[in-house]
């Protein structure tokens, strides 16, 4: 079948692909663009280690074709901090906390939690396993991402960042 | 896990999908959130030469509620949308609750609730609410466009009575009347992520004297399709139901469920749970629609 062209906005940077339309987004993040911080895990849609946020919607990019999201606006886990130099407050809460292990379900349980804060900036702990029920992690037991998120959200607050 | 090859357009309006629908007939498929239509992609389960993408269309994803004329809710309208409307979670908590628990918030942030519908699935969250609502689909093909109550749409696992190049353009939900109780319940092994193994929904209208005036209620997970249960309703209306006549009915809805063993749970407790929770459902709705609300 014909390849199309495209035009992807990823951390604000555009480019300009030409892709076969069965290809899924996150195989044009990491493949063609080297964005490898996006995960492939399941393939299905019910890990969420590929989550991206599309126009500042969380979506599972193992589940979206790269021609789908032409000129949509998509954030990565390495466009989440101002600069290459900082981390973003939930990055530094996820180190600070010891909510890595393995590190593989991170990306998407950042981003899973940016668009969490994003719609309700003060989550109870209950909000926050809801907002994180489509990311799996088999390594922390999921307590150490809760209490990141909690104490990222009160950062965030007080510091009147809207990360 | 790569993808066999296909064509995806991306019209702008319905008419264009409508044509395109048309022009590869033998071999299309509607894409919108495809959370369901890529995973049989991927397995083999379908191979559509075109997939016609309905992510670019104009105005398919309103949702609208109008006093009197209920609520419509576009075929492009995601479920997580649908969930965190103001008049949804007001008037339809039932369906609410269906588009805040079902599945992940990637997966609801993506999905439709047309397309949950349209896919088929006995499990499908939204229709078991959406059938208590007493729900009817506008479907559209070219030059033509009808209205298919919800009741008579699902024929069987995966099936409907949507033809080829028809399109569900909206779902239209009627204005629920004052006096009137709704909700759903559902159950699954996992709190969340997990297929529902049983979900009962209920609706209860209520006349001035307290007795019931309209009752719907509907099962998901306990039949080849999601169905009604025309027997329990039948039982509840011109009545002020109490604890003994809710029993009966609940054990109604067991009769009218057609459950299976399989790896979510089994038949057995598939009847035992619609029993329980048909029971939690009416008490619920009755106790809402007892107290004035709508």
């Amino acid at each position: 079948m014909a390849k199309q062209n495209i035009e992807l906005i990823v951390n604000g940077d555009r480019y300009q692909l030409t892709v076969e339309p069965s290809r899924m987004l996150v195989d044009v993040l990491r493949e063609d663009l080297g964005l490898t911080g996006t995960k492939i895990g399941c393939a299905q849609g019910d890990c969420g280690a590929c989550t991206v946020l599309m126009d500042g919607v969380s979506v599972s990019s193992c589940l979206t074709l790269a021609v789908e999201a032409h000129q949509r606006d998509i954030t990565t886990i390495e466009g989440l901090a101002a600069s290459p130099q900082d981390l973003h407050p939930l990055q530094e809460a996820f180190v600070q906390h010891g909510a890595v292990q393995c590190g593989y379900c991170s990306p998407g349980m950042i981003l899973s939690a940016k668009h969490l804060l994003d719609h309700n900036p003060k989550p109870s702990e209950e909000e926050i396993r809801q907002g994180l029920s489509g990311n799996l992690c088999r390594c922390t037991g999921y307590n150490k991402i809760v209490e990141a998120i909690g104490d990222a959200a009160e950062k965030m607050a007080a510091s009147g960042k809207e990360g | 896990m790569a993808l066999p090859n296909f064509q995806v357009h991306q019209p702008k309006t319905v008419e264009e999908v409508l044509d395109l629908l048309g022009r590869h007939r033998s071999s299309v498929k509607l894409l919108c959130g495809g959370t369901d239509l890529l995973i049989k992609m991927r397995s083999g389960a379908q191979a559509p030469e075109h997939l016609v993408s309905l992510n670019r269309v104009a105005g398919l994803k309103t949702i609208s509620y109008a006093a009197g004329d209920g609520l419509v809710i576009g075929g492009a309208a995601r479920i997580s949308q649908v969930g965190k409307n103001p008049d949804v979670q007001r008037l339809y908590p039932g369906l609410a609750h269906a588009c805040s628990v079902m599945a992940t918030v990637q997966i609801r942030n993506m999905g439709t609730v047309a397309g949950n519908l349209v896919n088929a699935a006995p499990s499908a969250d939204t229709a078991a609410p959406l059938l208590a609502y007493g729900a009817s689909l506008v479907a559209v093909e070219r030059g033509g466009r009808r209205q298919i109550k919800l009741t008579d749409f699902f024929t069987g696992p995966g099936l409907t009575v949507l033809e080829p190049g028809e399109m569900v353009e909206a779902i239209r939900v009627p204005d629920p009347p004052p006096r009137t109780g709704s909700c759903y319940l559902r159950l699954s092994a996992r709190s969340k992520v997990d297929i529902a193994a049983v979900g009962v929904a209920g609706f209860i209208n209520l006349d001035l004297s307290g007795k019931v005036i309209r009752c719907r209620l509907a099962l998901g997970s306990v039949a080849p399709t999601p169905v009604r249960c025309p027997e329990a309703e039948a039982m509840l209306e011109g009545q002020d139901p109490g604890p003994e006549l809710i029993a009966r009915a609940a054990a109604a809805c067991v009769r009218t469920s057609r459950p299976i063993d399989d790896l979510r749970a089994t038949a057995s407790y598939r009847r035992a749970m619609v029993q329980e929770l048909a029971q939690r459902v009416l008490t619920q709705s009755l106790a809402m629609a007892r107290g004035g609300g709508s």
